[in-house]
């Protein structure tokens, strides 16, 4: 009798050893399942944070309230979207890389991300820093402050989570941890850094062109 | 021999410190479950205390035992505790034990997140709890603006911080159930075989996932809002605050199917063993399960009626709606159990009483439904009435089910029947005689939320009652403690199947080992023990062959006679017994000759 019971360890990294029950890996990885199920549970954060935000400009008199102006999206915020979009292909790029089990192509556009989700993130800090010093609004001062900050704060730290997934990523990669075959990691960081970048495009879409 | 050899399981270690040290940093499914069922039901008497404490406050007018802020902070707690630290764990626990043995998995899909999704709950359970020390949380479990806003006390912050941390733990549970169900299925297993309480797993899993993140994005807002000076909910800076509302019912709806659906998974899996019939209308099940979970996404503004904010007859209209896969239910329910050979052991008696009762919860819920009435009685005892009926005698009734159920399976021990009886009827009458006066103190406009009443508003015998049934519920635990004080002293002695059952988690041993199963009957039907004990797996072979979508890894596993009286080694028991492979059922198993055709690849 030839039952397939033998022990199949898809990738290092793999929690789950498919052994005595003869399961197999098929279809989307084990891994890369519970990232992208995560993705859809931080989809609905952020679509609460944006329900809140239409929610308030729905039930407001006049937006943005008397005193508050919208923040102009020439200069350093278009700047951090185009850095941010053209990262998700970087990132992509890097991914086509190691599926042709080009290990060091694969590195170099995960540091390039890198970069790139560093740079966002010193952008955002200045902006902040700005905004505080030229006294425009802070997180108290009203609703509309009190939304900006929440919504592009917890935007920063995701992408902040994404930037740490990047590194990891690429000090596994430089130590040759992946292949064409076994990258399930790279592929679910990609995932996360996508979903990243797309709340980002409606947050900017949002805050700053939506008059 | 085409199994794994796998390593001998050690002799269980008695020193303490090896014990706690092996629970502690345990990532076994089984394990973790019993833990999280160990812990949740801690906090369910903790809650029942405060439910005590609140009805004899109540049981005569005037101020006896707590004042006013201590009475708020009661009534808060004990909502809050039963919901997120008593029916979530413990269905979770259930599921976390139940639902791989289930669908034939070793394991959980991610055994470590496992492990880390049970170790949120106690410092959860601790933050929210320690509120009492620190000015209190006196703002309702639905904690409203511009009250929980403005409330100043550190105890409110501890306990958004304590539900953030009981939601990031049912988040990462809800992924790993949803990752195990659809990756790591028995061979032949396809998702119309799985068991109902499976697929109520599943769908709970995808409610909390898609519901759970936005009660963490509106506790964040809170939390901004009375920390760091924010407006989300403050009118006098540009906030709304009905926008609390509509964030938390957004959740809290979908999560009143997290409490009740996993309760009809279990129903549904005791009725039809307890009947001696399959489940009547399987398909249909899935179905009104699914449409449950997703209808709960349209219905979340009927809390909210009279805010006037939301569009009346659209949330009046799907709140009907809902009455109808619930009513397939109960029909498939009740088709289920006519004509079959109804057993009433106590997992029966439970589900019976669960079908009874929560008939009277969803009805009092529909009559909610309509907006002219729901006016009337909003804020009134008829809600506590409708939710402690779809919570007791729904959620309690399905756990306790749940619990005398598998308790065989999870300790190797059957509960005592004649407790487990006076148990459930003490429950029973208790349940009605504390929540049906409170529907008529509700029509006669007692609201809810009050500490005490006028002696001659004509609510003191009512309430009386209502009190007495909330001491009988406290009652009808203490069998249930001595039930489970006695059997667990006893040697482990269950069979491996001791109801005569349909799903695989019968088919391994009571306990069942670490690793779950040696071997794993073929899945041909959505009863594959059944069809394993009486020979059906050939007439479900022939009819239903491995299509193209589960041909991959379809009898992989050995036929049943690959493991019968084959005893691996280095995996007996210490009677002798092979571990992992349950004796009874092997002595029902089709014989070698009529093994089914093995069309696996060579």
């Amino acid at each position: 009798m030839t039952g397939h019971a033998e022990v199949v360890v898809p990738h290092a990294d793999a929690d789950v050893v498919h052994g005595a029950s003869g399961h197999e890996q098929h279809g989307t990885d084990t891994a890369l399942m519970g990232m992208l199920l995560f993705i859809a549970s931080e989809i609905m954060f952020f679509a609460a944070l944006f329900g809140a935000y239409f929610n308030v400009r729905a039930t407001a008199q006049v937006w943005p309230p008397e005193g508050t102006e919208f923040i102009d999206p020439i200069g350093l915020p278009i700047i951090a979207t185009v850095l941010l979009v053209s990262s998700s292909f970087t990132m992509q790029w890097g991914i086509w890389r190691i599926r042709k089990g080009d290990r060091t192509g694969m590195n170099r556009a995960v540091a390039l991300t890198l970069l790139m989700g560093v740079i966002f993130l010193g952008i955002q800090a200045f902006d902040y820093y700005t905004l505080v010093q030229n006294d425009a609004f802070g997180i108290n001062s009203g609703v509309y402050g009190t939304l900006f900050y929440t919504m592009t704060g917890f935007h920063g730290a995701h992408v902040l989570g994404g930037v740490i997934g990047l590194a990891v990523i690429l000090s596994r990669g430089v130590s040759g941890q992946f292949s064409a075959k076994h990258h399930v990691a790279v592929e679910a960081v990609s995932a996360y850094w996508h979903f990243v970048d797309v709340v980002w495009v409606a947050l900017f879409a949002t805050i700053y062109l939506l008059k | 021999m085409a199994t794994t050899t796998l390593p001998q399981v050690r002799p269980y270690q008695r020193s303490w410190s090896s014990w706690l040290y092996t629970w502690l940093t345990t990532t076994d499914h089984k394990r973790i479950g019993a833990m999280y069922i160990a812990t949740s039901f801690g906090f369910f008497l903790i809650g029942g205390v405060f439910a005590l404490v609140i009805r004899s406050e109540l049981a005569v007018p005037g101020l006896q035992f707590v004042g006013e802020s201590l009475y708020n902070q009661l009534f808060s707690l004990h909502a809050i505790t039963m919901i997120f630290l008593f029916v979530m764990p413990m269905t979770t626990g259930v599921a976390n034990f139940i639902v791989p043995l289930q669908i034939g998995a070793a394991d959980m899909a991610f055994p470590r997140i496992n492990a880390l999704g049970y170790w949120l709950i106690p410092p959860g359970g601790l933050l929210i709890m320690m509120s009492f020390a620190f000015g209190g949380a006196p703002v309702g479990w639905t904690m409203y603006a511009p009250l929980s806003a403005k409330e100043a006390s550190t105890g409110v912050d501890l306990l958004l911080m304590g539900l953030v941390l009981l939601g990031t733990s049912s988040i990462l549970g809800s992924i790993n159930f949803l990752t195990t169900i659809f990756k790591l299925r028995a061979p032949g297993m396809t998702l119309l075989r799985m068991p109902m309480f499976v697929w109520a797993t599943l769908v709970t899993s995808v409610l909390l996932l898609f519901s759970l993140p936005v009660l963490t994005a509106g506790l964040i807002m809170l939390f901004i809002d009375r920390n760091y000076g924010g407006g989300f909910f403050d009118p006098a800076l540009g906030g709304n605050p009905v926008l609390w509302q509509h964030v938390f019912w957004f959740f809290g709806h979908p999560e009143v199917y997290v409490l009740i659906l996993p309760a009809f998974g279990i129903v549904s899996e005791i009725v039809p063993v307890f009947s001696r019939k399959p489940l009547f209308g399987y398909r249909a099940f899935v179905l009104a399960t699914a449409s449950i979970g997703a209808l709960g996404f349209t219905v979340w503004a009927h809390h909210m009626f009279t805010t006037g904010a939301v569009f009346l007859p659209f949330f009046s209209f799907f709140t009907f709606l809902i009455a109808v896969p619930t009513g397939i239910k109960f029909f498939n329910w009740l088709a289920t159990m006519w004509g079959g050979q109804v057993r009433f052991d106590t997992p029966m008696l439970f589900a019976v009483g669960f079908i009874a009762l929560f008939l009277i919860g969803g009805l009092d819920g529909a009559f909610l439904a309509v907006v002219p009435f729901d006016f009337m009685v909003q804020d009134t005892y008829w809600v506590v009435s409708h939710i402690h009926y779809v919570l007791v005698a729904g959620a309690v009734f399905g756990i306790f089910a749940a619990l005398y159920y598998w308790f065989p399976k999870m300790t190797g021990r059957v509960l005592d029947e004649r407790l487990g009886k006076l148990n459930f009827w003490l429950l029973f009458i208790g349940t009605n005689v504390a929540f049906f006066p409170q529907h008529l103190l509700g029509l006669d406009g007692m609201i809810r939320r009050i500490a005490d009443y006028s002696p001659n508003a004509g609510w003191t015998e009512l309430n009386f009652l209502s009190s007495i049934g909330a001491f009988m519920i406290a009652t009808s635990m203490l069998p249930f403690l001595w039930n489970v004080f006695i059997t667990l002293r006893r040697p482990p002695d269950a069979p491996s199947d001791p109801w005569d059952a349909y799903t695989l988690e019968w088919a391994t041993t009571s306990p069942p080992p670490v690793y779950n199963f040696d071997a794993l009957p073929p899945v041909r039907s959505e009863r594959p023990l059944f069809d394993l004990k009486h020979g059906a797996v050939d007439a479900h072979a022939a009819a239903l062959p491995a299509g193209a979508d589960q041909s991959h890894g379809e009898f992989r596993i050995d036929p049943p006679e690959e493991f019968l009286g084959q005893p691996l080694e280095g995996h007996e028991d210490a009677e002798g017994h092979p571990r992992g492979i349950a004796p009874e059922v092997s002595a029902h198993a089709p014989d070698s000759e009529k093994a089914p055709p093995t069309d696996e690849p060579k």
